[in-house]
């Protein structure tokens, strides 16, 4: 053992780090749950987009699939944060530049598209255990395509990947974790200024570890009582 | 059109080649205790199951950017004098990751049925055979597809050693963008290079998976 290190775990609570440690936790389950809202939607439309008769729609989504989960999200949101905005060009670009807390919508943005993609292959999947059988069923009382899907084989699908969509929807919290690259100020951002302050690091992101931990157990208590509530009669849980 | 990437190329590239050495070691390390944590994870012995379950569950809950944080402030605490960031990087990578091939191993681990063991015995086989010539064959190729994607995903996660100021691929892209302005082009860079190899990977990873159902191995 080479130096010592004197462990000061008050950094914790000591104020006004333990408050920047509850505030980080609040935009994390901000960021968390506005970017889940665009992931849902958006993954279930492209999921579903994938298994439609139209050939260039399936292709649209195969492709929006492929490029979001072959890309690290880190790059995503670079790319979203520094090139976006130029994408207007020069003097619009600038100007969406000004945005106050730009980079806390562009981290909600880049969350919900890149785990957009994770729903979809989802959806795909649920839409694959479902039989044909069932989508001939529909048809031939008459529904249209549309209807079809919106009132039978969507509800049906959701019900069956309720599983691996928790497992995503905790994911979402963990991966809000990157938004503190683009200076987003959520529980990882914290615990790291909690050391640029007081050199107690480790202090701090073990108790940021421990806030992680507590916040997914929570979501997954909340998430069995949804899915126990949601289940299939007659198909075995997980 | 790419003159900011043109200039700065081999800046750009000897990043790509730290980002590459950081895979590589990851994934030799992660899958090397991930094949001994899947074993733990199946132990009978209660003293080798339940911590190696408390590590795995714990790991997977808690976000990889802190883990990195983590172990860069306790490292030189351990080692007794500041750390290489990339070495600290390799170390979380290799105990993170072999938390998410450690489930891949028991899910092999586990799929193998007793009836086949018993079958091999039954034809004459020793032991190490039947190991060596059926069991970890056919585990191994029940693994493969998701061994290659969670080695994709082991690939784009190094990015995150941006963190700690290794001068990864996109640490160096970010501080090429700094001085040129040109982000459109340089984030677009990075992110097809990236996605060539994980598209390419991800493609492979379903070759494996088709071949693996048409034989009905899977």
């Amino acid at each position: 053992m080479g130096f010592a290190y004197d462990f000061d775990w008050g950094v914790l609570w000591r104020q006004p780090y333990g408050i920047w440690l509850l505030q980080g936790l609040w935009l994390t389950i901000k960021i968390g749950f506005l970017a889940w809202i665009i992931a849902l939607f958006l993954g279930i439309l492209v999921g579903t987009l994938r298994v439609t008769p139209w050939r260039w729609l399936r292709f649209l989504s195969a492709a929006y699939t492929e490029i979001f989960r072959n890309i690290p999200f880190l790059v995503q949101l670079f790319f979203w944060y520094y090139a976006g905005p130029m994408i207007f060009g020069e003097d619009l670009g600038r100007q969406i530049n000004r945005i106050m807390g730009l980079n806390f919508y562009v981290a909600i943005l880049a969350l919900g598209l890149y785990t957009a993609s994770r729903v979809a292959e989802h959806m795909r999947a649920g839409f694959a255990s479902i039989s044909t059988d069932q989508y001939q069923a529909v048809l031939s009382t008459g529904m249209t395509h549309y209807q079809m899907y919106r009132y039978v084989i969507i509800p049906y699908a959701l019900r069956i990947i309720l599983p691996p969509l928790t497992t995503e929807f905790l994911t979402i919290f963990k991966n809000s974790s990157v938004a503190m690259t683009i200076g987003v100020a959520e529980l990882t951002f914290m615990s790291y200024r909690i050391d640029s302050e007081t050199f107690h690091g480790l202090e701090a992101t073990s108790g940021a570890m421990l806030i992680y931990l507590i916040l997914g157990l929570t979501v997954v208590r909340v998430m069995s009582i949804i899915e126990a509530k949601f289940k299939i009669p007659g198909m075995i849980g997980r | 059109m790419f003159d900011a990437v043109t200039r700065n190329l081999t800046f750009l590239l000897g990043g790509f080649w730290v980002t590459l050495q950081l895979t590589a070691f990851a994934l030799l390390g992660g899958i090397a205790l991930g094949a001994l944590v899947g074993l733990g994870r199946i132990s009978k012995n209660k003293w080798i199951y339940q911590p190696v379950t408390l590590y795995v569950n714990f790991l997977r809950n808690v976000p990889l950017i802190l883990v990195i944080f983590w172990f860069y402030f306790v490292m030189p605490i351990i080692a007794g004098r500041p750390l290489d960031p990339f070495l600290s990087a390799i170390i979380s990578f290799i105990i993170f990751e072999a938390t998410y091939f450690g489930e891949i191993f028991r899910a092999g681990y586990q799929s193998i049925s007793k009836d086949l063991t018993a079958a091999a015995f039954s034809t004459g086989m020793t032991y190490s055979q039947t190991a060596r010539y059926i069991l970890i064959p056919i585990a191994f190729r029940r693994m493969l597809p998701s061994l290659i994607t969670q080695s994709i995903v082991t690939f784009q996660d190094t990015s995150l050693a941006f963190v700690i100021g290794l001068q990864e691929f996109v640490r160096r892209t970010s501080i090429v963008d700094n001085l040129e302005v040109r982000s459109i082009q340089l984030f677009g860079f990075v992110a097809v290079v990236f996605f060539i190899f994980c598209f390419i990977g991800s493609k492979i990873s379903r070759h494996f998976e088709e071949k693996g159902r048409k034989t009905g191995l899977l």
